[in-house]
């Protein structure tokens, strides 16, 4: 409840001070493999003495606003898409630079934007403001300023990297962010797994289970922080919604059988999950406030693995109907079922992009599996990596980046096997081991938390 | 002309028989480690338990199908044979797939191979009362290499005993 309260303030207080329209002249084009990533200089924001102690007393950082900038640095480089310039370069004191930067400086060591800001401690709370600076055209581009709890440092600095992402690509961030997954420990044959979740970028680790029973397929509410998944709870393996705020769970509908691979509806208020009886699944539905359950497919085939489209007409599904595992669409009501996938080998696991143009999936081919799109039409297919063992890839909110896990061939005794988490742009570049504490699969990604 | 042709023919049937023994061997060594696989469908004994004298506990599938070969319905028999006698006792049916699959399918398709063992049983006079049936998926393999015997070993359907 607090915690509910606290960010209830927090996005109260979070406002904008200095709307500022400019007319940009840097443009970063993301729907292309970015080879050249935009050189860009964070300086660290700037703090006067007086606040630097106060924070180093409650948050136990000696200087908050580097350490906020810092933050947006990863951020920025992780993207693919810029180039963070290294900070002994830096010819100008963040606080100046704030005021007014001296743009031939930054010109000079080849920066094209600019970041400054300002960190002060006001009646115990955090107030930051930030500039982005385009060096070329000697323009603010924007400025903004948020007040907050200071325990929300780390969420400033994503919030930062959101709105220069957004400013620069013209499209949404994703920095803002969760990633809900499930923790991977112990031998093979006898692992244990855990529920876990941190922020987009590794922080704040979090267990959300004890490892007591078998657990899978977290995945996301797209409105709010609740999540969906499987438990083998009494070694009934059913799907179970649990609120990560309050840690209340509680079972999916009432089913004389297995329930697995639930996903919500893109209005959070549906679970799509399958249910398996007599050797045939099936897909079915449940209204989470009437409880109404509905059933969707009716095939003596497996059909799961469905998802949403984003707006909420069209279900997509993976189905060994045909005699092997494929990707069909289908009406939201289960009516007009079509096959999607017609290329060489299995498909399975779509995931329909947030931007609802594409459908990401898993194919397994000649002993490989691969990441890859499609349109939802089928047209298009567009393999993004190959692997020896990966699958179950996960939209980030603004449908540009794809978080999956892969996992590694044992040799002849068994030995060596690891599942870990890796992202990859939509453009096949970029690709990057998310690091984790522990091993780690089925990642599902949250939407933008200030949403 | 012609003897550089013939030269070159002997030259390349040689060549021919170079390749086709050093296949031979290979064969060879292929059949040795994969005495215990039939098709793609796992024959040896290592891992299998027993539920009593002469009753073993589990069967195998090939890859992607839960169609029963001819010992996993011989297996079958003598486990309702054996749930005949002991009338008390109840049985789980836990299904398996291997690593070569995506995790939801997988579970799909355990529940499918436990289902058709579960189906063989009832035929055989086994009340589905006292059959229930768990899947895992390729959560709990028991071998854990990445090699076609290994992935064999773990396409299975054990019964377990409930009570």
């Amino acid at each position: 409840m607090k915690d509910m309260i606290k960010k209830f303030y927090f996005f109260l207080v979070c406002f904008l001070i200095i709307p500022i329209k400019t007319f940009a002249l840097i443009e970063v084009d993301i729907t292309r493999g970015n080879l050249n990533p935009l050189p860009l200089a964070v300086s660290p924001l700037s703090i006067n003495d007086k606040s630097k102690k106060s924070f180093e007393k409650i948050l136990n950082k000696k200087n908050i606003g580097s350490e906020i900038s810092i933050i947006v640095e990863n951020n920025l480089r992780t993207s693919g898409l810029f180039n963070p310039l290294s900070k002994d370069a830096f010819l100008q004191a963040p606080d100046i630079a704030n005021l007014k930067p001296r743009f031939e400086d930054w010109n000079l060591i080849k920066a094209q934007a600019l970041i400054t800001g300002k960190v002060t401690y006001v009646d115990e709370k955090l107030r930051v403001e930030f500039r982005l600076w385009d060096i070329l055209a000697g323009k603010e581009m924007m400025a903004l300023a948020f007040t907050t709890v200071p325990e929300n440092w780390r969420r400033v600095g994503h919030i930062i990297s959101d709105k220069v992402y957004e400013r620069l690509t013209g499209e949404k961030g994703y920095f803002d962010t969760r990633i809900i997954y499930v923790s991977e420990e112990g031998p093979k044959t006898q692992r244990v797994k855990k529920l876990a979740i941190m922020d987009q970028d590794g922080a704040n680790n979090k267990f959300l289970t004890l490892g007591n029973e078998l657990v899978l397929t977290p995945r996301f509410n797209p409105t709010s922080q609740m999540v969906t998944y499987l438990s083998y709870f009494k070694n009934l393996p059913r799907v179970y919604l649990l609120d990560i705020e309050t840690g209340t769970q509680e079972v999916v509908g009432d089913f004389p059988g297995m329930t697995f691979a639930p996903r919500f509806s893109p209005n959070g208020k549906k679970i799509i999950m399958s249910f398996a009886k007599d050797g045939k699944s099936d897909i079915y539905t449940m209204d989470l406030e009437n409880r109404i359950v509905e059933r969707i497919t009716n095939h003596p085939s497996i059909d799961t693995s469905p998802t949403y489209s984003p707006d909420g007409k069209y279900i997509s599904f993976n189905s060994d109907r045909s005699g092997y595992q494929q990707i069909y669409v289908m009406q939201s009501d289960g009516s007009d079922v079509k096959r999607i996938s017609f290329g060489n080998g299995i498909y399975g696991t779509p995931v329909w992009s947030p931007r609802g143009d594409l459908i990401a999936f898993t194919k397994l081919h000649k002993g490989k599996f691969y990441i890859g799109v499609m349109r939802a039409d089928g047209s298009g297919e567009r393999l993004l990596t190959e692997n020896y063992y990966q699958e179950a890839p996960s939209w980030s909110p603004n449908g540009r980046v794809l978080i999956f896990y892969r996992e590694t061939k044992t040799d002849a005794k068994g030995k060596g096997f690891s599942a870990k988490l890796w992202s990859i742009d939509l453009t096949g570049y970029n690709e990057r081991l998310v690091e984790t504490p522990t091993d780690a699969s089925d990642p599902s990604w949250s939407s933008l938390l200030g949403n | 002309m012609i003897p550089s042709k013939i030269f070159k023919n002997t030259f390349l049937i040689l060549a021919a028989c170079l390749v086709l023994t050093a296949c031979a061997t290979k064969k060879d060594v292929a059949t040795d480690i994969q005495g215990q696989m039939q098709g793609d469908t796992y024959t040896g004994t290592d891992t299998v338990k027993y539920l009593a004298d002469g009753v073993p506990d589990r069967v195998f599938f090939a890859t992607n199908e839960s169609i029963l070969t001819t010992a996993s319905r011989e297996t079958l028999r003598s486990q309702a044979a054996w749930l005949r006698k002991n009338s008390s006792i109840n049985v789980v049916l836990e299904g398996h797939a291997d690593e070569r699959g995506t995790r939801e399918y997988n579970l799909a398709l355990g529940e499918r191979r436990a289902n058709s063992a579960k189906d063989y049983l009832m035929t055989y006079g086994i009340s589905s009362d006292r059959i229930s049936v768990l899947s895992y998926g390729k959560e709990r393999p028991v071998d854990a290499g990445s090699n076609p015997l290994a992935w064999s070993k773990n396409r299975r359907s054990v019964t377990v005993k409930a009570n």
